[in-house]
């Protein structure tokens, strides 16, 4: 059985300075009340790889606004001013890098791939300083794996032995994030008895599952 | 006709029936509207949907059922959601037919700057970049200038979205196909002149013989 935990004992395994993916699309799909906690918690100098920051004071918006977050890998930042002015403002370093290399970076961190070669910025400012290489004359970009100290992510269902299935596009980043990181911290909806879901619908299985958030009180 | 419903109609006469479609946020989502709903036009989303439709009655949405821009959608009987490696797998792969998008320059070699405004506006590619590397076509809407200033250029000045030619410009003034040969105006708008839409434009058009005026389907 995976401990389960409350948000606030969660946030309690995560020191500063830690890195961190964080599941979600724009909030969507991502830990909520896991990131309400984090973003009370006072930490500082995380590094976060996330799609985007969501809108100003929500979600990862509250860690932006927290102040806690001093590096951050993500493709898009356009819908959160206050993530914008701390990059302009040099209290945030940002890389911005296109959706699926973001994903695919994650990916290949995860499923123990050396990098992943795609067109997808190529000749743009996006690929200044990166590597290119040259297949059968077809010239590539090199995207290199990301991992991190922990993923906190979300999920419809969880059971006991931290089996989760998604739902709609809460999806996104989450089964991805999942074997990235070195320790998983996920956010389910609702925790089932063992054997309540099909393991045709398990999409992350327990086994790279570490900790379960409690359900809502 | 306002501006926006004549790009809207004229984009959606080049998307084919039973084609995998991704509409870019903003003017090219209003593009949905004027689709023929027995074409099977399937529409995707980046954050990982195949099979989008239009925003549900209010009170009837669910936060887990959203388009790329955060905003609740449905989706038609179906559907499928994907996680995003599949989402862009979709895209970079070659099986998505089409995207429509924004654009904040347009150039003579069929460039496309749609993304950035360095020291001003720095809001990151998003799936910008993927969609326009890999959609088979890449259909620009946009309005034809910004506050009187052309949008189709000699050469893009802002950082480009990606050195792939794009496929289709539809504007509220014209439609031009950038080709080897340069930018060829293929259509003028309802009640446009050749003349206005060259005078609207600082990239050199090529200009073939008579410019025939859009068909929107409906009486402009």
């Amino acid at each position: 059985m995976k401990p389960h935990l409350k948000p606030e004992d969660a946030v309690k395994l995560i020191p500063d300075g830690a890195r961190l993916m964080i599941g979600g699309f724009m909030g969507v799909g991502s830990p909520h009340r896991l990131l309400d906690a984090l973003a009370q918690s006072g930490k500082r100098n995380l590094t976060v790889i996330a799609n985007d920051t969501a809108r100003a004071g929500v979600d990862i918006g509250k860690l932006i606004r927290a102040g806690a977050v001093s590096r951050l890998i993500a493709s898009h930042i356009g819908l959160n001013p206050e993530t914008q002015k701390g990059m302009i403002a040099g209290e945030i370093d940002v890389e911005l890098v296109p959706q699926g290399t973001l994903v695919e970076r994650i990916r290949a961190g995860g499923y123990g791939l050396g990098g992943v070669l795609t067109k997808t910025g190529l000749g743009t400012i996006a690929a200044e300083g990166q590597q290119t290489v040259e297949i059968d004359g077809e010239t590539w970009l090199l995207a290199k794996p990301l991992k991190a100290d922990f993923a906190l992510i979300a999920a419809d269902q969880a059971d006991y032995a931290g089996n989760l299935q998604y739902q709609l596009t809460a999806t996104n980043f989450n089964p991805i994030m999942a074997l990235a990181a070195e320790t998983v911290i996920c956010e389910p909806r609702e925790i089932l008895p063992v054997g309540m879901i099909s393991p045709d619908v398990v999409k992350t299985p327990g086994v790279v599952v570490d900790y379960l958030i409690e359900r809502a009180a | 006709m306002k501006p926006d419903e004549i790009i809207q109609r004229r984009v959606a006469r080049e998307l084919k029936p039973n084609s995998l479609v991704n509409l870019g946020i903003g003017l090219p989502t209003g593009v949905a509207k004027y689709i023929d709903e027995h074409a099977n036009v399937l529409f995707e989303s980046e954050n990982g949907i195949v099979g989008l439709a239009a925003k549900p009655p209010e009170g009837m949405d669910d936060p887990d059922l959203t388009d790329a821009g955060g905003g609740t959608v449905s989706a038609v009987p179906g559907a499928a959601t994907i996680d995003s490696a599949y989402s862009f797998g979709l895209i970079r792969g070659g099986h998505l037919d089409a995207t429509v998008l924004g654009a904040l320059e347009v150039d003579e070699r069929g460039m496309l700057a749609n993304w950035v405004v360095p020291g001003k506006m720095v809001p990151g590619m998003g799936g910008a970049m993927d969609l326009v590397t890999g959609a088979r076509r890449v259909i620009i809407a946009m309005n034809h200038t910004a506050k009187g200033a052309p949008k189709i250029v000699p050469k893009c000045t802002l950082p480009l979205t990606s050195i792939r030619r794009i496929s289709l410009i539809v504007t509220d003034l014209a439609v031009i196909e950038p080709t080897d040969d340069g930018l060829v105006l293929r259509e003028r708008a309802p009640g446009v002149t050749v003349e206005q839409i060259v005078a609207a434009t600082s990239a050199k058009l090529v200009i073939n013989g008579d410019v025939p005026e859009m068909d929107l389907g409906v009486a402009a």
